[in-house]
């Protein structure tokens, strides 16, 4: 696994989108799949600064997505593996 | 439209940081910078013209998610903060309409047809040629619709070969199944009509600008849970509105300060048990069909612009007037909370004095942000296995019909039929079928397409909520008679 998908679930950033970006599994084509894991994660704890900016929160590897969208956390995934953004 | 959108987003954050203001030492303070914080002056990206616009309209919905409709303004130097003193004053909810927050409109174009740049300016003049009213016009040799001649037939953007005519829909006016949403014709902004209003929700839900807004009663149950005794009845749909089980749900209302949880899906069993009696009754006397009843927009629908289908209406109470009266015989001193997908079953609250407030889904997640309540990190109440597999179901489009089905005779015929969302299409039937013949013999009704966990007062993702409501069914038990 090359890379790590947290999806953040607590209470705020599921209210404010994290609900939908729990079908980021179906945004992978299945050889990029492979290399990818994606977990529904407790809070992350980002949502209480908000320098970190808005919710929901995404952390792929360390990387932290601020006002996550699915194609936003698709973007920083392939960055990631080296794929043609 | 793809619902998890910024539109959408900024509606949210509106009621969370309300929510959070509640719960600070100094909530007026806090409400008064709401416009100021969610676009300081580094914004870069304001929504309109400027970052001054865009505060005037974060005002405005603030007011709409304190309760105030944005038409009962007087003063516009009123802070919110005024506003919020006079929402912990109430003792009773708000009539529950949709207001518009006329700033945030965008008076979408009128005219429905437009030439684009695409135009070619060709010699053929398909468009010209198909066009009865002499509409089109050419101006530097390109294609232009005159909007005084215009009457929106669409023949010239079918006739042309590249797709250079487009039609601009307004998409609070496509949504509305009943036509309740219309434009002053003076500023061009939306207003709605009232008397014809269904309050399904489905500008609210479409309108790219977030500029439609129901008014909020999340204040209201707030103050309640601080110095009152409030049982909260959750709708069955509540699967997948918010994250983790449903008992660790239950244990985050209870810390939220409810000092109970039922589940309507109880209620409905209820619902049930006397429906299904009451089809096989129905049929018995001879009548052609029966319609369910427990969807509110569909019972607004009805006796607003359905008379002819309200004899077939099934009279049964819904899940959540059953529910409530229940949880009033149980606890006559303390004030019932629904929470709900709805924004009708608002207005069915007001026809029941079992219910005292209706949230939806969203204002409860805003509820819980602002009490800092991590639905994850709670412990599971217990539930009691009290509401079935059938109960639960009504969540889902089918979800009626199958728990009828359980509990009808073996052999009775039932045929049923699903209306899955309310648009004017659906309605033109329904009315066919109250007046001439009904191809099915039991009608399910639900305003929202795909049920209740695609309401307008949901934040889940309805393909993810159905699977979690799926699970959820399997391990429960069957319905009793």
């Amino acid at each position: 696994m090359r890379v790590k998908v947290s999806i953040c679930t607590g209470t705020t950033c599921y209210l404010m989108g994290g609900a939908h970006l729990l079908t980021f599994d179906e945004m992978l084509d299945p050889c990029t799949a492979q290399d990818v894991e994606i977990v529904g994660s407790h809070c992350l704890g980002l949502c209480n600064n908000e320098e970190n900016g808005r919710p929901p929160f995404v952390k792929v590897n360390d990387h932290i997505i601020a006002d996550a969208t699915l194609n936003k956390v698709l973007d920083t995934v392939r960055a990631e593996l080296g794929l043609e953004v | 439209m793809f619902h998890d959108n910024k539109a959408n987003r900024l509606r949210k954050e509106v009621l969370v940081r309300v929510a959070r203001a509640f719960f600070t030492a100094q909530p007026d303070d806090a409400l008064n910078r709401i416009p100021l914080t969610m676009r300081p002056k580094s914004t870069k990206d304001s929504s309109r013209c400027c970052i001054y616009k865009d505060r005037v309209v974060l005002k405005y919905r603030s007011m709409a998610a304190l309760g105030f409709s944005v038409e009962s303004e007087t003063d516009e130097l009123k802070p919110v903060s005024a506003y919020f003193d006079e929402a912990l004053q109430r003792d009773k909810p708000v009539d529950p309409v949709l207001t518009v927050i006329d700033e945030a409109c965008s008076a979408c174009v009128q005219s429905q047809y437009t030439a684009t740049n695409a135009c070619r300016g060709c010699i053929a003049r398909s468009c010209e040629a198909a066009c009865p009213k002499d509409a089109i016009e050419f101006r530097d040799g390109k294609a232009w619709l005159n909007p005084d001649k215009c009457v929106n037939c669409g023949l010239c953007m079918k006739a042309c070969p590249y797709h250079a005519i487009i039609r601009i829909p307004i998409p609070c006016e496509e949504a509305c199944p009943v036509g309740a949403i219309s434009k002053d014709p003076e500023t061009g902004r939306e207003v709605i009509d009232h008397t014809q209003c269904t309050y399904c929700g489905k500008c609210l839900k479409e309108c790219p600008f977030a500029a439609i807004s129901d008014l909020s009663q999340m204040v209201d149950v707030l103050k309640l849970l601080k110095d009152g005794n409030a049982v909260a009845m959750i709708a069955p749909s509540i699967i997948g509105q918010l994250p983790g089980s449903l008992p660790q749900l239950m244990a985050a209302l209870k810390k939220a300060g409810f000092s109970d949880v039922v589940e309507v899906a109880e209620g409905a069993d209820e619902t049930t048990r006397h429906e299904s009696a009451e089809w096989v009754e129905k049929m018995a006397e001879g009548e052609r069909f029966m319609t369910t009843s427990c969807c509110p927009a569909y019972i607004e629908t009805v006796e607003k612009h359905l008379p002819e289908i309200g004899k077939f209406v099934s009279d049964t109470p819904t899940p959540m007037a059953y529910t409530a009266s229940k949880v009033r015989k149980n606890y006559p001193e303390a004030t019932t909370v629904f929470i709900g997908p709805c924004i009708a079953k608002r207005v069915e609250a007001t026809k029941n004095a079992d219910v005292d407030y209706v949230l939806t889904f969203e204002e409860l997640g805003a509820m819980l942000v602002g009490a800092g309540i991590d639905v994850f990190e709670c412990g599971e109440e217990e539930i009691l296995d009290r509401a079935s597999r059938e109960g639960r179901g009504f969540a889902a489009s089918n979800g009626v019909t199958n728990a009828v089905k359980a509990l009808a005779p073996d052999d009775a015929e039932l045929k049923p039929m699903l209306v899955d969302g309310l648009d004017s299409k659906t309605i033109r039937q329904m009315k066919m079928w109250a007046t001439k013949s009904c191809p099915g013999n039991f009608v399910e009704v639900m305003s929202c397409e795909g049920g209740c966990i695609a309401g307008p007062g949901t934040l889940g993702n309805p393909r993810i909520a159905k699977k979690q409501l799926n699970t959820l069914m399997d391990q429960s038990p069957g319905i009793s008679r």
